[in-house]
């Protein structure tokens, strides 16, 4: 019984060194890991006005135009899942990042690394599968690169795609404009492309398999810019590695305010609901590949909506929740019991590799 | 660590000491070892941890307890304020 | 007897119309939630502490806010319900010096990749070159071996009760098939010896407890009998869902307005009195009980389970001659209080600041079911925004 107490009573606490020299999975996932080497070692290295907003595209000038260009490479794995393939997904995710801009979508290029032995059977399917997302997109594909590494240097087939557009006039979308008051608009359903990736990952076998929902949004923004009276649409981001959740935060983090959000109106898919149950996840924490989040002034809100419900991409879509004022950035949501709790941003990964 | 998810038994098989089973989760179907259930049957429903079934779920007790509960409400709606309750 | 004729719709109670999960989403049901809430603050009157030891449980408490609900005069406080959290440190510093070595192949949950050793975690060995694998279960450790018959496997088998089964199930197995490169390194903890040792200590100031429910699916709760007897003390067997939580707090406020001490089930669609037998058998052929050390605790007797010397082949601990390393915790966090729920993270000035769940001092905020790292990654907005009570 002695033993017992004096051990209870004693201070003993592990004091952990983090091992910070070496990249992790985790920094690619998105979330903190993710932005902590971003401002550690990215930013230090070539901060500058424009890549200092973190958007998900630059808008530049060149003499009376505005650009907005953006890239993004795809380590997918595996290669084909349900609803899509690193393919389409190299044209979606970089189409998407131009339209976050306002940008009408115009030029791709596109950058193979490919490992030694990969079927060209196999290369040539992705190849149509990205013409195919290309041309559904309207985007051309322009210029490219490929090279080739040695087996066991390069796990199948890596793809960049880098993306260039015109941003009309006028036009304001940044992450730092979210002001207290203004609705928290979302497309549609979470957690799609995630859990579709890890069912086919892990063998999970569904009655109705989860579709990625990997898809070019550029059609479902111009709809949504056709109501923007006054630059009411503040913010457009796509939520893709991370999940929503790390969009909501990079938001707050940049507007410096408070998200409130309602978790009774976050539209989630009865078949995603199931797997992160089974797996302990949080569809807010899970990728999406074909949905936007879009800060919009209250006044202007309903009228985003309707026109974001008149497209085939946003049928779903809801107000989830408000932007308020808030000593620091924080993402917080209401039970349906009616407490909160915070939606932090997400540590490590969850499931690397997925987009 | 605790997670264990209730799911319908689908199927199952005998193979030699192993005993598995096909469960449904609401809709996902997976590969379970039943050896710990093994008065389970197809359209019982188990709890299941770390891909085994640690238990069966007593439906009969899950349907009066839980009746007791909603009836909990209905009588508290009823009953006339205590005194002296702040 | 169908059960859906009894279950009111999530629907009724304002949320969207969606099919309910079967056995979860009923207990979810914010009307009968709030209906608990309201016979606990009817039926309460003194100040109650009430503790539980289940990461899984205080995950389901600040998800959903559940402290937040209850009247100020009932404390939930959080004990090492964490398995992950208070897994010794020696046994980590095993497990990351195995996976460094090139014939092993270091199977393991995935919540353990993080926890922090002496100097590094899994992770970051796995980025070093080791062969670090995530298993949802021991069948997949097993199969891992199987497949890899030229490597050692070794599986980092951590748990309470409610995993020992699965984890000697692997071991048991293994034997009847005769995989010879499989082992296991465990580290099991045992919960009522945990509730004894936070009973005895002179600071503690739990009223009742809300005993894991899904332990004691594993091994029922008849061992709670001795400890509400020796402590005149009532321990209530809860699910995991709110409604399941909440019913369990308002049976340990009934007994304790009457100054009962009676172990009692809230949990019992899942629950019996003697457990589940074959689960246990398996697991009484393997392991035995063995004193334990606590990472954050220090060392509670009998407390732990050990590979008993019949299946000595199949314990790593053994078998690769990994000698007892007695590590220095040095002390700097206040750990230890929080587990015993004398303290709230909140309470800890490194909280949130130098301690966070990317850099932690401590083991309850290593684990995403410890209490500290449940509080801060649903709970920091109360700190900042002011208490919402």
């Amino acid at each position: 019984m002695d033993d017992n107490t004096n051990s209870l009573a004693q201070l003993t606490c592990p004091a952990p060194h983090p091992v910070k020299d070496t990249i992790l999975l985790g920094h690619g996932s998105g979330g903190r890991l993710s932005a902590e080497l971003m401002r550690s070692v990215f930013l230090p290295a070539f901060g500058n006005p424009v890549l200092d907003r973190l958007d998900d595209q630059a808008i530049v000038k060149v003499k009376d135009a505005r650009l907005a260009f953006t890239t993004d490479s795809f380590v997918v794995k595996p290669l084909f899942f349900p609803g899509g393939d690193i393919g389409s997904l190299a044209v979606h995710g970089t189409v998407n990042d131009l339209a976050m801009g306002g940008a009408t979508p115009l030029f791709l290029s596109v950058a193979f690394i490919i490992e030694e032995g990969l079927s060209i059977d196999l290369l040539r399917r992705v190849v149509d599968s990205l013409r195919a997302a290309a041309k559904n997109a309207g985007v051309q594909i322009v210029t490219g690169d490929t090279k080739v590494v040695e087996k066991g240097c390069g796990d199948q087939l890596f793809i960049n795609t880098t993306g260039m557009g015109l941003v009309p006039d006028g036009l304001e979308l940044s992450a730092n404009r979210a002001r207290p008051g203004d609705k928290v608009l979302l497309s549609g359903s979470i957690g799609e492309h995630g859990i579709a990736i890890l069912a086919q990952r892990e063998g999970l076998e569904f009655e109705c398999p989860v579709q990625s929902d990997s898809a070019a949004l550029h059609n479902l923004v111009a709809a949504m810019l056709r109501a923007n009276t006054g630059n009411a649409i503040r913010v457009l981001r796509d939520p893709t590695r991370g999940g929503a959740s790390s969009t909501l935060n990079e938001i707050a983090e940049q507007s410096r305010v408070g998200i409130q959000l309602q978790e009774s109106a976050i539209p989630v898919r009865e078949e995603v609901r199931g797997a992160c149950e089974m797996l302990g996840l949080d569809p807010l924490y899970v990728a999406n590949e074909g949905k936007l989040i879009a800060i919009v002034a209250p006044q202007q809100a309903e009228a985003v909506l309707n026109a974001m419900r008149s497209d085939p991409l946003g049928r779903k879509a809801q107000i989830i929740g408000t932007v308020v004022e808030s000593p620091s950035p924080i993402v917080t949501i209401r039970t349906e019991l009616g407490t909160s709790r915070c939606v932090d941003m997400l540590a490590g990964d969850q499931l690397p590799r997925i987009c | 660590m605790c997670l264990a998810i209730p799911g319908k038994i689908l199927s199952q098989d005998d193979l030699g000491f192993a005993r598995t089973g096909r469960v449904d989760f609401g809709g996902i179907v997976r590969q379970v070892r039943l050896d710990f259930v093994p008065e389970a049957a197809p359209g019982d429903y188990v709890l299941v941890h770390v891909g085994f079934a640690i238990g069966k779920i007593d439906e009969e007790e899950a349907h009066r307890t839980y009746e007791a509960l909603a009836e909990l409400g209905a009588l508290q709606d009823e009953l006339p304020p205590e005194e002296g309750v702040n | 007897m169908k059960l859906a004729a009894g279950f009111p719709s999530p629907a009724a109670v304002g949320s969207p119309k969606r099919a309910p999960v079967k056995f979860l989403d009923e207990y979810r049901n914010a009307g009968i939630a709030r209906r608990l809430v309201a016979g606990i603050e009817r039926e309460v009157r003194g100040h109650w502490v009430l503790m539980e030891i289940c990461g899984g449980q205080t995950h389901t408490i600040m998800r959903y806010g559940l402290d937040e609900l209850l009247p100020p005069n009932i404390e939930l406080v959080h004990g090492p319900g964490c398995p992950v959290c208070v897994t010794p440190l020696e046994t980590i510093d095993k497990a990351l010096e195995l996976a460094a070595r090139p014939e092993v192949i270091l199977v393991s949950y995935g919540d353990m990749l993080r926890v922090p050793g002496s100097a590094a975690d899994l992770f970051t060995v796995k980025a070093r070159g080791g062969d670090v694998r995530i298993v949802y279960s021991p069948a997949e450790a097993l199969k891992i071996a199987r497949q890899n018959p030229e490597r050692k496997v070794v599986f980092l088998a951590v748990g309470f009760e409610t995993t020992a089964p699965a984890n000697a199930m692997a071991v048991w197995q293994a034997r009847q098939e005769n995989i010879g490169n499989f082992s296991v390194l465990a580290s099991h903890v045992l919960v009522p010896p945990a509730i004894r040792a936070l009973m005895t200590s002179p600071d503690c100031r739990v009223n009742g407890f809300i005993a894991p429910g899904h332990v004691c699916a594993v091994m029922g709760y008849q061992e709670y009998e001795s400890l509400v007897r020796d402590f005149h003390i009532p321990i209530v067997v809860g699910g995991f869902e709110p409604v399941d939580l909440l019913e369990a707090v308002l049976m340990l406020v009934r007994q304790l307005e009457k100054g009962e001490a009676r172990a009692e089930n809230q949990y019992v669609r899942s629950v019996n009195y003697r457990g589940n037998l074959p689960a246990q058998r398996v697991v009484q052929e393997v392991f035995e009980i063995a004193d334990q050390k606590w990472r954050g605790i220090g060392t509670i007797p009998a407390s732990g389970l050990r590979i008993r010397d019949e299946y000595g082949d199949y314990d790593a601990s053994r078998l690769f001659g990994l000698a007892s390393i007695t590590v220095e915790e040095p002390a700097e966090c206040i750990s230890a209080q929080v587990l015993q729920g004398l303290k709230k993270p909140t309470d800890c000035p490194a909280f949130g600041m130098r301690c966070t769940p990317q850099n932690p001092l401590g083991a309850p905020m290593v684990s995403s079911e410890g209490a500290c790292a449940a509080y801060y990654n649903y709970r920091r907005h109360g700190k900042e925004l002011g208490a919402t009570k």
